[in-house]
């Protein structure tokens, strides 16, 4: 499965991620091209029904990145966001999609090479669970499993 | 005479009774009732026969004192308001009535949560003093609950209901006790007594309203097996009090059941000593057996006859 | 309000597992502030269903709709342009009323996505406790506004029972023991003589004893 590119949405605070991310940028720090940013004010606008968009229309994986706790621009929107990925985790679990799929990860704006870090460990682990079931790839790679099965 | 009950009578003549208590078996067969009732009828006055004790599914306690009288052991039939309403309870007790059933003790029983069916439906149409009331305007006003007259044959029951000392807010113990005996209550049977020094607390709180006078007050005690059983009650048995001492008491024993007995007698005699205690009731559950030795050893055998 | 609570998705998925195409009903009352069923969670109930069915191959189309309230005739006459002949199954996202107001005006299989709890209100942000029995006869006066039928796990009117310890119901350690707080209010306002009163047994033909129950008003009714 070397070859599976997955997608993965960060919904990431304007705070904190989001400048993050621009630091890692002018820091020219490596991360993989397969993180999708998506701006939010403030991780607690994080929405249960956003996340499961994200899947819905072909994510492998998303996480929301926030302040870290205690740093909220907005006092308790990451401790909010972070109920709210648990919530999420319960709800993919039992579509069967998999909790593991959605994280949430906080950090602090000045924090460039942690951002790199953050999208390299989710585009690993989400690589090491292979395709969202909902991604055409993955009926691709359970036919090949059920061949290599069949020899 | 309100009933005629034997229980009544020698409450009435000033003696200091003693009953027990049997937990019917959670199958179809009397006879170990049988045993029980023969092996406890010269040691005590009466009997309770438990209604389904702690939720869990048991004869019925109207058939099981059937079994104990055919043994001549008088039977007070407990009566929970869990499992029926008003309709079944008063059909029951007419039944009862006219099976020899004399004494009938009043309670609400332990939610079915704590028994073999946590996911039945309560019943609970009347609480406990509700149905001392229609139990007593059954018997006094020769009314059913509804109002309508018993035109004969109206059941005689020497009406008992339970308090404890023990459950909060204890300020307010002795409040009910006195709107159970306002509502009818001929006799209390007491919780499990270990806090000694609360119950004398609570007594006197009883003689400072002089309910003592109004309604006899007969004292619950639990002879201990083991500091375990005593550990698992405090714990995990709600409404009671079990002081450390006393588990410790028991722990250090060389042989805990003779130390659990020791307790009970001493508890026993002290009892008698207090004033406005008619009487103790004994609930050896799961170890009726120990009872006539607790009786004997309490000096309160032989027991005494209706005059 | 009605407290409400979502079903677990397999099983809702189960009910409609026959259905190709699904119309998901929200309720904008009761059901939306206990975010059990409002406009959100039939988004959130909607994905999660085409999901799993993608995932089974068998996909699933939805139309989301929310209505002001689903007990009420006036609105279900919104959701009427949404019930086309191609909706295979309707799945309620409002409290037993609301299913079966839906069931009552189209022809179609209507099934429910939550289940309904109990009458009561917020006592923090997500957590909701029991308050009325809905007994039909309220007792409240008598007992310093704490009610003994629904919050007394034995609905005991001259209570407390035995198992009362340390302010909690033998029940559960977590579970407030209802006389206790009757009389620690009605001990504050004062007034602990009226506890002293037996309290007769109660009339439940009032209640649900009486068969299904109507409130007839004539003074406001229009026909």
């Amino acid at each position: 499965m070397s070859d599976f590119e997955p997608k993965i949405v960060a919904f990431c605070c304007y705070y904190c991620a989001y400048s993050a991310a621009d630091l890692a940028g002018s820091m020219r720090l490596q991360y993989p091209h397969n993180i999708r940013l998506v701006e939010l004010p403030c991780s607690g606008k994080a929405d249960i029904r956003v996340i499961l968009e994200a899947f819905e229309r072909g994510a492998d994986g998303v996480y929301v990145a926030g302040c870290l706790e205690g740093d909220c621009h907005f006092l308790k929107g990451n401790i909010m966001a972070k109920r709210r990925i648990k919530q999420a985790k319960k709800l993919l679990d039992e579509i069967g999609i998999g909790s593991e799929r959605v994280e949430m990860f906080n950090l602090s704006g000045s924090m460039g090479p942690r951002f790199a870090e953050i999208a390299e460990e989710m585009t690993e682990r989400i690589k090491k669970l292979g395709p969202s079931p909902l991604n055409p790839a993955y009926a691709r790679k359970q036919e090949a499993a059920d061949k290599e099965e069949a020899k | 005479m309100k009933s005629g009950s034997r229980l009544e009578k020698l409450l009435n003549q000033g003696e200091f009774v003693v009953s027990g208590e049997i937990g019917p078996p959670k199958h179809a067969n009397g006879e170990i009732i049988r045993e029980h009732a023969r092996k406890l009828k010269d040691y005590v006055d009466a009997a309770n026969l438990t209604d389904n004790q702690t939720a869990i599914v048991r004869m019925s306690s109207i058939a099981s004192a059937v079994h104990v009288m055919a043994e001549g052991l008088e039977p007070i039939v407990q009566m929970t308001v869990r499992d029926r309403n008003r309709i079944g309870i008063q059909s029951d007790l007419l039944g009862a009535y006219s099976l020899g059933v004399r004494n009938v003790l009043c309670l609400s029983g332990d939610h079915q949560s704590f028994g073999n069916h946590p996911t039945s439906k309560n019943v609970h149409d009347i609480d406990s003093i509700q149905l001392v009331k229609a139990l007593k305007d059954m018997r006094d006003e020769k009314k059913f609950i509804c109002g309508e007259e018993i035109k004969e044959n109206e059941p005689r029951f020497f009406i008992g209901a339970v308090a404890n000392p023990f459950g909060d807010p204890f300020e307010y113990r002795v409040l009910r006790l006195e709107k159970k005996i306002n509502a009818g209550a001929d006799f209390i049977q007491t919780q499990c007594i270990f806090d000694m020094e609360r119950f004398e607390k609570w007594m006197e709180m009883v003689r400072e309203r002089g309910l003592h006078k109004r309604a006899k007050i007969i004292a619950g005690l639990m002879p201990l097996k083991s500091h375990k059983a005593a550990r698992y009650m405090q714990k995990y048995v709600s409404g009671m009090i079990v002081p450390d001492e006393i588990i410790e008491r028991i722990e250090k024993a060389d042989d805990p059941k003779a130390e659990g007995v020791e307790l009970c007698v001493e508890q026993i005699k002290h009892l008698q000593k207090i004033e406005g205690v008619a009487g103790v009731h004994i609930m050896a559950v799961n170890w009726e057996e120990i009872i006539p030795t607790i009786v004997e050893k309490a000096g309160l055998y032989p027991r005494p006859k209706v005059l | 309000m009605i407290v409400a609570q979502g079903k677990p998705i397999a099983e809702v998925a189960k009910m409609i597992e026959d259905a190709n195409k699904i119309l998901v009903v929200g309720c904008g009352g009761c059901v939306t502030v206990c975010l059990a069923g409002g406009e959100k969670e039939v988004g959130v109930l909607a994905s999660a269903l085409r999901m799993l069915r993608k995932k089974e191959d068998k996909p699933l189309e939805t139309v989301e709709v929310t209505l002001s309230r689903q007990c009420d005739p006036e609105y279900m006459d919104q959701l009427e342009k949404y019930v086309a002949d191609d909706i295979d199954c309707i799945v309620s996202m409002a409290c037993g009323v609301g299913v079966q107001f839906v069931a009552e005006r189209f022809d179609k299989w209507v099934v429910p996505a939550l289940d309904t709890k109990f009458a009561g209100g917020a006592l923090e942000h997500g957590v909701w406790g029991e308050r009325c029995g809905l007994c039909g006869e309220c007792v409240l006066h008598k007992t310093g506004g704490i009610c003994p039928i629904i919050r007394c796990s034995k609905s005991i009117l001259n209570g407390p029972c035995g198992g009362s310890q340390d302010g909690k119901c033998e029940i559960n350690p977590d579970v407030d023991c209802a006389w206790q707080l009757i009389y620690d209010r009605m001990k504050s306002l004062g007034k602990l003589d009226k506890l002293l009163e037996i309290e007769p047994v109660k009339d439940w033909s009032k209640s649900r004893d009486g068969g299904p129950r109507k409130v007839v008003r004539e003074d406001v009714m229009i026909k």
